[in-house]
């Protein structure tokens, strides 16, 4: 690697689209190198559609040794490279840049190895989420993170989102679960950051690694732990007559002493749109819902649910039920599970925030989003990881109308401030991406971006690897500010 | 309070000024760590005290120059603790010190380490700028996390003033179960147990015998050491402990102590001399001579690296080298925080 990176060519000598075709093409599989405009068309986006760029063009190498060829060349020519997986996620952090190519790992989709008694796996960064703990169901091992994604997102996108789960309070993020990675760094040398120990020496840059959202390198390789698949898993769902109670109840929990392997809330809003799509029983008259997943030997699960029930009851719960077996277990998850689609049903369109509190206020920020539920004139639905303090507000609103659109995005933006304000952060698990590159200036001040973007200088000195996404420069900061770090939209009052 | 912080930068900006070279120091007992160094010390001991602690949200706030054993009180109190377990090297081992030097005890493979509990930190980089990252909640991925890539650093990046950290709940109960067994039995065995859905926090074998230890709800914990059928040892706890401070008569002596990470399933390297396997076979100490080539190509065998962690030569590289292009991305990263090069040069690495 050139300590100094500069580019070998003048941006002046850059290559156009035909002729950088045509130098993929001499060493990827040509129907892989990708340059119409019908089938450039479903990269134009990840899962945030509202964010849309068509690339200039997109390749899907097969080996390790193309994707370096792949990253030579555009560091040669200082062309943007935006690294993507199955495009699942949910901050528009693989959207394409217009004059850049768009590195898709689909093809890295092989599990390479699985090692039971050290209880690690090692995949190509394609690999799905959910197909690790499938393969490794055979040695009665899973792998711990859980997105809600998990059937289509990638390991490779994991590590780049840091991603969570509803398992997260108890078994950690992406970053509590993987070993080490293989990745191409920008001017195409193979590195691998990590070993199979539990830690290497020398700074943890597999820490930068994990959630830098494709800015400081290409992973094409990770490996994972492994956690043997507990005995019984139980939950227990009860409702609250208030948010309030069933906040408090998430505080009684780890009072106990128990960390739960799930602790997920929703609202009034969202408990009825989930049952009337799932059907899964959900107590349509609460205000507020709790599922509290106990796992581990079936002694201790025994005594876990006996405690929780009881505190439940304790704080108010209006109705309670524990699942007897695996299939009801999966029944209540069922409506959680699908709370998002069956927002479709109350709302043509939803947007998903993702912002992160600490749990004592759970309460008072509910409640206030209500507040400006009322101010914006749009519905918020709410339906989030209670045990972790990630909040993920749906806003309902139609595209169609005049104004909706740009109402949701400033409702949101105010919800992120509500909970930076509150001691919390801008996104738990989804990622800045563009999305949130705007509330960047809320939780950090000039210098703290200024050290963020010398660290992706440090990775990529000419800042080629998915530009204008996660950090913002001092410049917009400074823009971002002077607007209040708010789109402009006109609020509703009503009446 | 006074400001102790701003004294800090201070104190950093003399330094930067007169062109001095600063060696961060906190309890001093990690000194024997790392490479040895010339430079002038900062003392950053006297910024210590808890700020803020709540244990509903199990999320503890710190001066970086706190003592374990003032932390370890305070949380005792709520019946939590630091599931890290870090070792203890004397009274006046801080939190700064045990995150700089990613110390983490026996527990480590189960309950996580100090890197992987550290929720946020505030530091003075080598401008003399504070500086916050990550904060009190668990889940954030707003910009890079630099608050974990302090871990192992050793202090190389910056001055860590302020440390969030989640901690957990104490476990209900505690047992250790021991049994005579040969080195690479135990090693299988080890293996096999930590595969399982029990209640394990604890795996390591020393002279002939191999220790597991058990924690978590009362019935847990009593059925899976019936179900092992391995005799209960008296005074469990105390050797959990004398394992984390390293005061066990392994750790005695003169001779170089070598530290292995590696797969935990790999056999030991074919060294003379006495091993302790600890973490389940994943972290190996081996006492003896040895030239760091040669160690190090004996962990790369077994999927890890090594480091020359207490005794012999601290004059030259004691850490597992880096791959050129590693290399090169730690000196960038080392400038962009610390441009003048202030903090502990030359203490992780000749080069850094």
């Amino acid at each position: 690697m050139n300590t100094d990176s500069k580019p070998l060519n003048t941006a002046a000598s850059k290559p156009g689209k035909a002729e950088l075709a045509k130098m993929f093409r001499e060493f990827i599989d040509p129907q892989f190198v990708i340059t119409d405009e019908e089938t450039l068309k479903p990269y134009e986006c990840d899962g945030l559609s509202m964010y849309c760029v068509m690339p200039l063009l997109v390749v899907l190498p097969e080996t390790v040794e193309q994707v370096q060829q792949v990253m030579r060349l555009c560091h040669q020519f200082g062309i943007p490279v935006v690294a993507r997986g199955a495009g699942t996620g949910l901050s528009a952090g693989a959207m394409p840049d217009a004059g850049g190519v768009v590195l898709s790992l689909a093809k890295f989709n092989r599990i390479l190895h699985i090692d039971p008694l050290a209880r690690s796996a090692r995949l190509q960064s394609g690999v799905r989420n959910l197909a690790i703990s499938e393969a490794a169901a055979d040695y009665g091992l899973y792998y711990g993170p859980d997105p809600s994604s998990q059937i289509a997102c990638t390991i490779g996108g994991n590590v780049g989102e840091n991603s969570g789960g509803v398992h997260c309070l108890k078994y950690g993020l992406t970053t509590h679960n993987i070993l080490s990675v293989e990745m191409v760094t920008v001017d195409g040398e193979r590195v691998v950051i990590g070993s199979d120990g539990l830690d290497t020496c020398g700074m943890d840059l597999l820490a930068l690694i994990t959630g830098s959202e494709g800015l400081l390198g290409i992973i094409t390789e990770v490996q994972v732990k492994l956690l043997p698949t507990p005995e019984i898993a139980r939950v227990v769902m009860a409702g609250f007559g208030t948010v309030d109670e069933a906040g408090a109840a998430v505080g009684g929990i780890i009072a106990q002493g128990i960390i739960p392997a799930g602790l997920e809330m929703m609202d009034s809003h969202a408990i009825i749109a989930v049952e009337a799509f799932t059907g899964a029983g959900y107590p349509v008259e609460a205000a507020a819902l709790l599922l509290c997943e106990v796992d581990g030997t079936k002694e201790e699960v025994q005594e876990h649910i006996e405690k929780a029930e009881a505190l439940f009851r304790d704080f108010g719960a209006t109705s309670i039920r524990t699942s007897k077996d695996d299939a009801e277990r999966a029944l209540i998850w069922k409506g959680r599970k699908n709370a998002f689609p069956a927002m479709g049903r109350i709302s043509p369109d939803y947007y998903c925030m993702d912002g992160t509190i600490p749990r004592a206020h759970l309460g008072q920020v509910l409640n206030e989003m209500q507040d400006m539920s009322k101010r914006f004139g749009l519905r918020v639905a709410n339906v989030f990881h209670a045990g972790d303090g990630n909040l993920h507000p749906l806003i309902l609103f139609d595209a169609n109308k005049e104004g909706e659109l740009a109402r949701a995005e400033a409702f949101g933006s105010d919800i992120l401030e509500l909970c930076v304000k509150v001691g919390g952060c801008i996104t738990g698990e989804h990622g800045v991406g563009v999305e949130k590159i705007r509330q960047m200036p809320m939780q950090f001040t000039d210098p703290e971006i200024e050290q963020l973007n010398a660290v992706k200088s440090a990775f990529d000195p000419q800042g080629t690897l998915n530009p204008g996404k996660g950090v913002p420069t001092l410049r917009n900061c400074q823009e971002y500010r002077a607007i209040n770090a708010k789109p402009q939209a006109p609020e509703v009052q009503h009446a | 309070m006074p400001d102790i912080t701003k004294h800090l930068q201070q104190q950093i900006s003399e330094a930067r000024n007169q062109g001095h070279k600063l060696a961060i120091v906190g309890g001093g007992s990690k000194q024997f760590m790392g490479r040895k160094i010339n430079a002038e010390q900062l003392d950053v001991g006297g910024h210590s005290g808890i700020v803020d602690y709540q244990p509903l949200e199990l999320v503890l706030t710190v001066r970086a120059g706190t003592p374990l054993s003032e932390i370890e009180t305070a949380l005792a109190e709520k019946n939590q603790m630091l599931s890290f377990e870090p070792p203890y090297f004397g009274d006046r081992s801080t939190i700064g010190g045990t995150l700089a030097c990613n110390q983490s005890g026996p527990g480590r493979p189960w309950w996580n380490s100090v890197r992987d509990q550290v929720l946020g930190v505030n530091l003075i980089n080598g401008k003399g700028e504070r500086l916050r990252f990550g904060g009190q909640v668990m889940k954030n991925v707003a910009g890079y996390d630099v608050s974990r890539t302090q871990a192992g650093a050793m202090g190389t990046l910056g001055v860590m003033t302020e440390i969030s950290l989640k901690v957990l709940p104490r476990p209900a109960i505690t047992l250790t179960l021991s049994r005579e067994m040969e080195h690479s039995e135990a090693i299988r065995f080890m293996s096999a147990r930590a595969a399982e859905p029990k209640p394990l926090s604890g795996a390591c074998w020393l002279d002939g015998t191999l220790y597991l230890r058990l924690s978590g709800a009362h019935s847990a914990v009593e059925a899976t050491a019936k179900q092992w059928d391995i005799p209960v040892m008296a005074n469990g706890d105390t050797f959990w402990q004398q394992l984390r401070d390293q005061q066990l008569a392994f750790f005695a002596g003169e001779q170089p102590m070598w530290r292995f990470s590696i797969n935990s399933t790999a056999a030991t390297p074919s060294l003379k001399g006495p091993w302790l396997l600890d973490w389940a076979g994943s972290q190996r100490w081996y006492r003896g001579d040895g030239e760091m080539a040669t160690m190090e190509a004996h962990a790369e065998k077994a999927g890890g690296q090594v480091s020359l962690y207490r005794g012999g030569d601290r004059t030259g590289e004691v850490m597992h080298h880096q791959q050129p292009a590693l290399q090169a991305i730690q000196k960038r990263l080392k400038h962009s925080f610390d441009p003048d090069a202030l903090f502990n040069p030359g203490r992780l690495y000749s080069w850094l």
